[in-house]
Formats: structure tokens, C-alpha cells, sequence
């Protein structure tokens, strides 16, 4: 006999139960710290605070433990939490010019004030895997040299003085909040950035791909990339000027394109901008990519349809948690809707053979 | 989770606020879509955040709260908001539509029709009911605007032309006191008479698409038909085998691998009610002595 199924709520506890065990694994193995975590697995941290939007290292490692590595569960949790924290007030535009770079590099010219770093980089490593790693080491050291000292200023600006640069324009209104007001199309630049900036860095990354490879080309060069921290300043109320609240690593890329001129501007080199939290090059330089595509319409260029030059496109399937979470909702039940979908197969089925029937019998 | 840390029924007051503003302006236009700055919930978008939402806004502490998926009461994600919102605002909850001042559904219209001062509140995938004839939202709001429905009767007669029949049988779209084409939300076509005329106060929330609308008590809605091809709401062609119920919508399921199948109310409480009262159906167990 047929007992409708009960017990929702003790196979969810026991789920969950069971998700914390498998969470830990083998407890013969020493638990993961959250300082390893942050230490250790660091681009992940960063990964995780650029699409989670929330700069903080302890919990963006705190997310990735819970959600057993899997970044965009633990971006998730990041993005939960954040909604809940009150808002004092927002920081002035941080200061790129003023960076302390680790890392900084431009693949338009060859030497550049203040100079190229390369920075703790994959570039140019062979990727063979190093046993070594398998064991126990020493903690490698790097040769070490004074900072630098001289100011190290935006490439771009250097051809800006030419004025072969597009130039720069200063937007007057408060840029819009993401968080806080609905995406409505059209985007402006400073929300689409905003949109890339939290975006699935696979996805943009595609989405930049496609553009090098065709689908809306705008042939970048990587001006410069730089990595370090910046200084974060807010104005207090109460004592009228601002002060240094903290710093934080980011990643910025910009891109010089080649631009022909249209109607209405004349031949010149165009920008694309990405800017990142934490050390994420390949995110920074990809949003770069897809910003400039997104530019057409501003800069007259002729929308070839491609995806990259779609704003709604881009803006509205960019983020990994609105689609994970929409994505991974059909496995939740859908019986009332497949029965009505049954009734109809069955209904247009019947109708069907009844059809070829009277021909038949015609 | 410590409960004590988040505001009651979880949402900051400044949210709230902003939601309502939403939900009162969605009651002012009844069936157009006002966009809200939906927030990121601790579940995952898809999975009832819009409808969350707009049942944290419309909370008091005295309500009696019903949360149901498919119509049932115990299913995992109806078990799981119902939970959330125990946890988070500390509200009476029920099984029985009739006891509950507010009740959050996926998918279905309870069929004990509702009363004055209750509130039905729709989790919405996908709020534009012209989305998958014309992907752009920029589009589809101009068409709203200009109430520029052609292309949706055009799908329709194209059904029509093709199947013989209007080959919608969920999320059925409606057209609200005459001017507002509307997604009713994935409920099934057999639900769609209950929207139109309710004594309750219906909201739809879609949180990943970040849009409100509703519709307020006594509204007009009227399914999108031809003369000739009039709408019809549909179901299983049986009775419930566990009450025997004949104008309730009924689930399928599956009882062996030889073609054993039976039906069910879809809709619990109304299923457990009628069987407390003594109706019986085709396959009722034995009365326990």
C-alpha cells in the first residue's frame, strides 16, 4: 500500500550530517587551518573575495573549508553573509597610481618608468609537477632587492600625453550600486564593471577568448598589469577629512586597442579597463577584453552581434551564483508541472491518433 | 546560525522597506512587473529567493506562516523556507491553508479557496511571460509599455496550427484587468481560473530576476484563449486514489515497474483533510481498528 513520503525535515538533518563528515574526511588526517587556507591556497582566497565581493581573507578561507573547495559554494557564502552587514559609508576611489606593486608589467613598450616586475607569476614556469611538493620542504626563499622607490605611473598615461589615448572622462554622478539597485538595461560603464568585476571569471574569460578569436574583435594589447595593494581612504563625517582604513591587493589591467576612428572620433588607441580584488590576472585582463567589446556603441564601432558586445548578454549571465542557483533548481521537484506537461503529450497524442484513424478509415 | 544576530524574518528593516515600496506599487499596477533590488539570500537563487523575500517583507510576528512546493507541505524545499523562517522570525507555522495568514507556494494554488487578509506569495523563475519569444529584457519591457501582445497570441495560433491545441500547460500566461500580460508562475493551467476573483492578496516574487508584481483581491485575470479555442484547464482524468476527490489536481506516481500507477492530490493538507473527514478513494488503506 502507498504511504506518501514523510520525513522531509529528518533527511535533511541527516544530509547534512552527513555533508559535515565527508566534509572532513579522513580524520586520520590533520583538519585543514583557515590560516593554511589563506596562506597556502591564496589565489583561491582571492578568487573567492573578487566574486564574493567582500575583501576579507580569514572568511573568504573560512568559505572555502565549509564548502570543501568547491569556490563558487564558497563564493556563495560570502555574497549571503555580505548582504547582511550594514553599510557605513562608501571609500574614496582608491589611488592605482599610488600602488605598491609586486607585480607590474606592460606588453606595449619595453622599459617603462619604474620599471617591469615580474612578481610572483606562473609566467614562464614549466608546468611539470614538482614531486617535491609531496613532501615536507623548507619554505623556499626569494632573492631579495629594495623596493622601489621612484613613483611608478600608468603606461597609459604616457601615451596620453600624445594624445594618441582616448581620453579619460571623469563621470560626475556617484556610480550606481549593484548590490543595492536592480540591473536595468542600458548599463553604463561604470555598472557593467561593476557586473564584470564579480563576474564568473570563467565565464568572462570566455567571453574575452571569443572576442580574440573573432566574435567581436578588438585587438588588444596588454598596456600594463599590476598587481599590489592600494591604500583605502573614506572620509569620516566627524572629523572632515579622510583617513587610511586599510589596504588591499588588487589587480588591474588595461588594455590599449586599436580604434580606426568612426563618424564621430577620430583614429586613436582605445581603453579597456579590469580591475579585480586579490591577485587575479587572468580575471583582470579578461574584463579588460569584455569591457572594450561592450564599448562598441559608445565609440561607434558596428555591433557584429557578437556575444561579447551584447551587454545583456554579458551583464545578465556573468554571475556564477545566479546561475548555479538557477541552474541547479531543476533538481528540485517539478512533479505538478511534468504532470501537466503528461496530460498534454497524452491529450495531443490521443487527438493524433484519432486524427489518422478517420483518414484511415477514409 | 546564531538567530539572535539577523533582524527578525532574517532582512534588514531598510530592505523590507524596499520590497514593500515594490509590493505596494505591484498592488497599484496590478500584473506589471516593478523591478526590486533583490538580495542575496542564504539559498541559492532558483530556489524560491523572490518569494523569500517578499514573505520576510510581509511578516509580522502574529502571523501563520504555510509554506508548500508542489502543493505539498513536506516537501524537502518547502520543508527547508518553512525552517528558515522558524528560525529567523520565530512565526507560528501550519499545514492547514485555512489557519495560515500567509503562505508561500511553488507551482500550485491551494484548492481550498482562499479568504480576505490572506496572502499568497508565488516563488517566480521566470517573471517575463514573453521571455522565450523575445529574449531581451530591454524588448520585452517596451512591448509590455506599448501593450504589445501580438507576438504571444501569434505563438499561441501556432500552437494551434501545429498541435491543434494551445501546447502551454503550465505557467500559462494571463492577461490582468485588461491590460497587463502576466506569468502566473509555473502553476499548473488547471490553477489558472483561481487567480482571477481570489479574496486573497497574491504576490510574486522573482529574486534572481529581481521583479515583483501583483495582483490584489478581486482582480480580474482571464487566461489567454481564442474564441475557438477557448482555455481549458486541465488535469488527470481520475480521482484521487487516497480521498477520492474528483475536482482536485492530481499527482502521478509511479507504483511498480509493470505500468502500476495511481493519483494523488497534489495539495496535502487538502488530501488529509478530506481523508479526516472519512472520504475514502480507490486504493485508501484499511481503517486501522
Amino acid at each position: 500500500m502507498y504511504v506518501a513520503t514523510k520525513g522531509g525535515e529528518r533527511a535533511i538533518e541527516a544530509a547534512h550530517q552527513w555533508l559535515a563528515e565527508a566534509r572532513r574526511g579522513d580524520p586520520a588526517v590533520p583538519e585543514l587551518s583557515i590560516a593554511q587556507i589563506r596562506e597556502q591556497m591564496t589565489l583561491a582566497v582571492n578568487r573567492v573575495m573578487a566574486e564574493g565581493s567582500l575583501y576579507d581573507p580569514d572568511l573568504a578561507a573560512l568559505a572555502i573549508k565549509q564548502a570543501r573547495g568547491d569556490l563558487i559554494e564558497a563564493i556563495f557564502l560570502i555574497r549571503a553573509y555580505r548582504t547582511t552587514l550594514p553599510r557605513f559609508g562608501g571609500a574614496l576611489p582608491v589611488e592605482t597610481d599610488e600602488m605598491a606593486v609586486t607585480r607590474r608589467i606592460s606588453a606595449t613598450f619595453k622599459d617603462v618608468p619604474g620599471g617591469q616586475v615580474l612578481g610572483p607569476t606562473f609566467d614562464y614556469t614549466h608546468r611539470l609537477l614538482d614531486f617535491a611538493l609531496m613532501a615536507d620542504g623548507d619554505a623556499p626563499q626569494a632573492a631579495r632587492k629594495p623596493a622601489e622607490t621612484q613613483p611608478v605611473p600608468h603606461i597609459l598615461q604616457l601615451l596620453d600625453r600624445d594624445g594618441l589615448m582616448e581620453p579619460l572622462t571623469q563621470g560626475e554622478a556617484t556610480p550606481p550600486d549593484l548590490t543595492r539597485e536592480p540591473l536595468e538595461m542600458p548599463a553604463d560603464r561604470p555598472l557593467r564593471l561593476q557586473a564584470l568585476a564579480r563576474g564568473d571569471e570563467g565565464f568572462v574569460l570566455s567571453m574575452a577568448y571569443s572576442t580574440q578569436r573573432g566574435y567581436g574583435r578588438t585587438h588588444a594589447f596588454v598596456g600594463e598589469l599590476r598587481i599590489g595593494t592600494c591604500a583605502v581612504e573614506m572620509e569620516i563625517p566627524e572629523l572632515g577629512f579622510a583617513v587610511e582604513i586599510g589596504e588591499i591587493e588588487l589587480t588591474e589591467c588595461e588594455t590599449v586597442n586599436q580604434f580606426t576612428g568612426s563618424k564621430t572620433e577620430p583614429a586613436q588607441f582605445t581603453r579597456g579597463y579590469g580591475l579585480v580584488m586579490g591577485q587575479s590576472e587572468r580575471k583582470a585582463i579578461s574584463m579588460s577584453l569584455v569591457d572594450r567589446a561592450l564599448r562598441w556603441d559608445e565609440l561607434g564601432e558596428e555591433n557584429t552581434g557578437a556575444p561579447a558586445q551584447d551587454a545583456e548578454f554579458v551583464l545578465y549571465h556573468c554571475d556564477n551564483i545566479q546561475a548555479t542557483g538557477f541552474l541547479e533548481h531543476i533538481k528540485l521537484p517539478h512533479y505538478v508541472d511534468f504532470q501537466s506537461e503528461l496530460e498534454l503529450i497524452r491529450k495531443l497524442r490521443r487527438d493524433a491518433g484519432a486524427e489518422t484513424c478517420k483518414e484511415a478509415a477514409e | 546560525m546564531s538567530e539572535a544576530a539577523y533582524n527578525f524574518a532574517y532582512l534588514d528593516e531598510a530592505t523590507k522597506r524596499m520590497i514593500r515600496r515594490a509590493l505596494l506599487k505591484g498592488l497599484a499596477i496590478p500584473g506589471y512587473q516593478v523591478p526590486f533590488a533583490s538580495r542575496e539570500m542564504p539559498m541559492p537563487y532558483g530556489w524560491g529567493t523572490g518569494g523569500v523575500q517578499v514573505t520576510a517583507a510581509c511578516l509580522t510576528p502574529e502571523d501563520c506562516l504555510k509554506v508548500i512546493d508542489q502543493g505539498a507541505d513536506d516537501t524537502t524545499n518547502a520543508v527547508s523556507i518553512r525552517k528558515f523562517f522558524e528560525r529567523t522570525a520565530g512565526v507560528a507555522t501550519t499545514e492547514h491553508t485555512a489557519e495560515a495568514s500567509v503562505i508561500q507556494t511553488r507551482h500550485r494554488i491551494p484548492e481550498q479557496a482562499l479568504t480576505e487578509g490572506q496572502i499568497l506569495v508565488y516563488q517566480v523563475p521566470i517573471p517575463e511571460p514573453l521571455r522565450f519569444l523575445e529574449p531581451r529584457e530591454s524588448e520585452t519591457r517596451r512591448m509590455h509599455a506599448l501593450e504589445e501582445y501580438g507576438l504571444m497570441h501569434v505563438k499561441l495560433y501556432e500552437d494551434i496550427a501545429r498541435h491543434g491545441a494551445i501546447a502551454t500547460s503550465y505557467a500559462y500566461p494571463v492577461k490582468v484587468e485588461g491590460r497587463y500580460v502576466m506569468d502566473p508562475s509555473p502553476i499548473p493551467k488547471f490553477d489558472n481560473p483561481k487567480l482571477g476573483g481570489n479574496a486573497a492578496i497574491q504576490l510574486f516574487g522573482a529574486g534572481r530576476e529581481q521583479r515583483i508584481y501583483a495582483l490584489p483581491p478581486y482582480t480580474q485575470v482571464v487566461s489567454l484563449d481564442f474564441e475557438d479555442h477557448p482555455f481549458e484547464p486541465s488535469k488527470a482524468d481520475h480521482d484521487c486514489d487516497l480521498c477520492g476527490a474528483a475536482q482536485s489536481y492530481l499527482d502521478e506516481v509511479i507504483t511498480d515497474d509493470r505500468g502500476g500507477r495511481m493519483f494523488i492530490c497534489s495539495d496535502t493538507d487538502f488530501c488529509a483533510s478530506r481523508r479526516a473527514d472519512g472520504l475514502r478513494g480507490r486504493l485508501s488503506p484499511e481503517e486501522a481498528a
